[in-house]
């Protein structure tokens, strides 16, 4: 008897098929929004706690990006323009 | 200039003082803003294609080569999707700018006629600092603005270079009382 992991047959799943919140909305770092309107817009967008709110922001403070919310693609393409709609410079990717 | 900025009053409302030279100069700074963020054909025009408009498409949106346009409506995609940044544009340019020019027209009416004081009501509090902010990037995007202070000019430098920063600096300072009036946080120190 084989001590080897079990191979299960399973098709290698293409990017298309994979729905487990593929894509992500980066919020990323300018010199003109307020860290006080960043962590505004985290938490009445999102509705996300004080706490989180004011770690993504110091993320994009600090390393120039965060990744604020995950999903399908038309999700954070809504995230994405209602960042915009704020002021906030975002983009939206496919998680890597 | 005397520093007013805004305040949570006792009913919990978060108001202002204004005096006639500052509503004048925010009115001023607001229409400004409201003729950059305006649909290309504008709101009473006939779109070349009115359905199209209807549902918020713009088919001729493209990517701003203006820096203060770009930062006001910026790729949602890398550069590396030239394609679906085109299409999303396409898609949602016309509602950005129609939402950005409503928050326009409700501080421009706010302002209409209002006297030294002026109170915010709930709703209007998002698109106040909705339009300080976008007028904020613009001057900033405009001054090629950083966040360390000793970018900035020293005195001597052009005049109307050195009244662009003090007038971001107002709106930074109006914009950041108001958040942190409505975030119930201790207005910033004046010195």
């Amino acid at each position: 008897m084989s001590i080897a992991p079990v191979e299960l047959e399973r098709p290698i799943a293409d990017s298309e098929t994979v729905l487990d919140k593929p894509w992500v909305t980066i919020v990323w770092n300018d010199p003109v929004n307020l860290m006080s309107y960043v962590t505004y817009v985290f938490l009445t967008y999102f509705g996300y706690s004080q706490q989180k709110a004011e770690k993504l922001m110091l993320d994009v403070h600090q390393r120039g990006r965060a990744v604020v919310s995950n999903g399908s693609r038309e999700e954070m393409e809504v995230d994405v323009t209602a960042m915009h709609s704020y002021g906030l410079w975002a983009t939206l990717q496919k998680d890597d | 200039m005397a520093l007013h900025g805004f305040r949570r009053t006792r009913a919990g409302r978060v108001a202002i003082r204004l005096d006639g030279a500052e509503r004048g100069l925010l009115r001023n700074l607001v229409e400004q803003l409201r003729e950059m963020v305006q649909p290309a054909d504008g709101p009473d025009a006939d779109p070349a294609d009115p359905l199209a408009a209807l549902v918020g498409i713009d088919p001729a949106a493209t990517t701003p080569t203006d820096p203060a346009m770009l930062r006001l409506f910026p790729n949602a995609y890398g550069d590396d999707e030239p394609e679906a940044t085109a299409e999303f544009r396409r898609f949602t340019e016309r509602s950005l700018r129609e939402g950005k020019l409503a928050n326009a027209d409700l501080v421009l009416s706010a302002l209409e006629g209002a006297g030294d004081r002026l109170v915010l009501r709930p709703e209007d509090v998002q698109p106040w600092l909705g339009a300080l902010n976008d007028i904020r990037l613009t001057i900033g995007t405009r001054l090629g603005i950083t966040e360390d202070i000793e970018d900035r000019p020293a005195f001597g430098a052009d005049e109307a270079e050195l009244v662009a920063y003090d007038l971001y600096d107002w709106l930074t300072f109006l914009q950041e009382t108001l958040v942190r009036a409505v975030m119930g946080l201790r207005p910033p120190d004046v010195s």
